[in-house]
């Protein structure tokens, strides 16, 4: 109890205090030089221009992450529920694998792959006659890439927490419709979504919130370039406290705190009051 | 008869598609793997090659003996090994206690877990790396673990299982004369089997896997845990060498993936219960 006090709980009241002081990394020495500086840290976070860029990324890669995410997550859910008997356990093994690796492994590894000439995915579109762009070296394409990647690690977790959902879906429902002349699309529509509300929302949320400290993926692939065109609001708390920024850091990372807590509450009240 | 037609010719699209895109997840790995058996020639040919067209072991040489990555495994697993064992022993005497005793402050002390569970690292990583340059910890393995000997994720996994307990059990410990102790270690423990194992398990993962935290406390290469050596070695000015790049990769990856491959249902049925709560 004692280190969870210490360690968990007090960092978290003592970063709110921080966040409202210029302290910087020479200040570990001397806590008493610190000065107070009530709102700037923010006021400067909000009218800095690569803030602002790396706000506008981190937003980019939630919008398009999560549903995209979430659509492989519950297509690959939905197969492996009813239409796959055989082989289920080695898909879902499969499908699992890439959640326990670690990001910066993977990070290291899509680098390769996504090399413009020796790469393997641009060989493949060279298969069907495309020639693929140099992914991470563009500003335009740096950021889906990303986000495609995330996505292939990520999307075991929600559906297996779907495929749970899924199960606890009555089949007399379905077999009702069904002798009712329900299509296959309709019983989906009709009776499997609303049941899975719940599940909806709890992944929406905890994948949503995952998203927005996406951190591993740019530091490792792109360093946050080309042209801070995929820098992220983690990336940006972290290289201002490498600057020795602390005060400043802090209030960075309180601005996101807030920004996940307002989006949570937003999903939640926006998916329950749509039952 | 036309419907049966029908949903066979179906039932082989959903297999092709749903084989394709295990392809699709799997192969990253497969070629990872390959690739770091290959010369650093044969990673850059254009076209890529599959199988390595001459094996060579020297990656992992260079990996182990020129980049210490021995060291760096070592740190990783004695990291978290320490973190998995406390998160075990403390996370379930606090579960424990919130689950099912009664004592002043109870409904704070969850309350307060559950408010820092809300709370992501990335917010009090600066305060705590402060408070940890403070103990003048920074750069050393208590550095790197004391932070997480108790989660509040731990806790509020032990607490949920633990609640799901008879009383009557504990119950039958007191009027027998046991102390709270006892009790735990007696009766509460033994029953928490698959509850351990899920938060071992996870908790181990994501220790093996961390790194916003080790890239930020260990400053030396003496403290590095492997994912931040690879970070870092693959973000470095004169990276050249690819193949040991794909060699340090596999030597994350690997251990956990057999790991999970050995316990793969505990790992899932992990995931699946802490979800629908």
């Amino acid at each position: 109890m004692l280190l969870f006090s210490v360690f968990t709980a007090w960092p978290v009241i003592s970063s709110l205090y921080m966040s409202l002081t210029d302290i910087k990394s020479r200040d570990l020495r001397s806590p008493f030089a610190v000065s107070f500086v009530g709102l700037q840290n923010y006021a400067h976070v909000l009218s800095d221009s690569q803030f602002r860029q790396s706000a506008f990324n981190t937003a980019y890669f939630v919008i398009v992450g999560v549903p995209l995410t979430l659509g492989i997550a519950l297509a690959a859910a939905l197969a492996l529920d009813k239409g796959i008997t055989r082989f289920r356990t080695v898909f879902r093994v499969g499908y699992y694998t890439p959640v326990v690796t670690s990001i910066v492994a993977v990070a290291v590894v899509w680098r390769f792959l996504l090399q413009p000439d020796s790469g393997l995915v641009n060989t493949i579109l060279r298969w069907v006659g495309i020639s693929g762009p140099d992914w991470l070296g563009s500003t335009t394409w740096a950021m889906p890439s990303l986000i495609v990647m995330a996505s292939w690690r990520n999307f075991g977790t929600a559906m297996i927490i779907f495929l749970a959902g899924l199960q606890s879906v009555p089949v007399m429902l379905h077999e009702a419709a069904s002798i009712d002349g329900a299509s296959s699309w309709q019983r989906f529509r009709h009776i499997t979504l609303p049941l899975l509300r719940p599940t909806m929302l709890f992944v929406t949320v905890t994948t949503g919130i995952g998203y927005l400290q996406f951190f591993e993926e740019p530091f490792v692939m792109t360093k946050g370039g080309p042209l801070d065109s995929t820098i992220s609001m983690s990336m940006f708390t972290y290289n201002q406290f490498g600057f020795g920024n602390y005060g400043f850091a802090t209030a960075t990372a309180y601005v996101l705190f807030v920004i996940i807590v307002a989006l949570t509450a937003v999903v939640f009240r926006s998916l329950r009051s749509n039952t | 008869m036309l419907n049966i037609k029908r949903s066979a010719a179906s039932r082989w699209l959903l297999y092709t598609v749903v084989t394709l895109g295990f392809v699709a997840v799997v192969t990253p790995f497969v070629w990872m793997i390959l690739g770091s058996f290959k010369t650093q020639g044969e990673l850059l040919r254009v076209p890529p090659t599959w199988w390595p067209q001459k094996p060579t072991l020297d990656n992992y040489r260079a990996l182990f003996s020129e980049e210490s990555f021995l060291r760096y495994f070592a740190n990783s697993t004695l990291v978290a090994v320490c973190v998995t064992a406390a998160n075990v022993i403390f996370c379930s005497m606090v579960g424990y206690a919130l689950a099912k005793l009664n004592f002043r402050g109870k409904k704070l002390v969850f309350a307060l877990v559950m408010g820092t569970l809300m709370v992501p690292g990335m917010v009090t990583f600066v305060p705590l790396f402060v408070l940890v340059a403070n103990l003048g910890l920074v750069d050393s393995y208590p550095g790197l673990i004391l932070p997480f000997l108790v989660t509040p994720f731990g806790v509020f996994l032990m607490r949920q299982f633990i609640i799901g307990l008879p009383d009557d059990l504990l119950d039958a410990g007191r009027i027998d004369g046991a102390s709270e102790l006892r009790i735990f270690r007696q009766v509460i423990l033994p029953l928490c089997g698959p509850g351990v194992a899920t938060l071992g398990i996870l908790t181990f993962l994501g220790s093996w896997n961390s790194f916003l935290w080790p890239l930020v406390v260990a400053q030396t290469q003496d403290h590095y845990t492997l994912p931040v050596a690879l970070a870092l070695f693959s973000t470095g000015q004169n990276v050249t060498n690819y193949g040991v790049l794909l060699a340090g990769a596999s030597v994350v990856v690997v251990p956990i993936l057999i790991v999970f491959l050995i316990f793969q249902r505990r790992f899932i049925e992990g995931i699946a219960t802490t979800g629908i709560k």
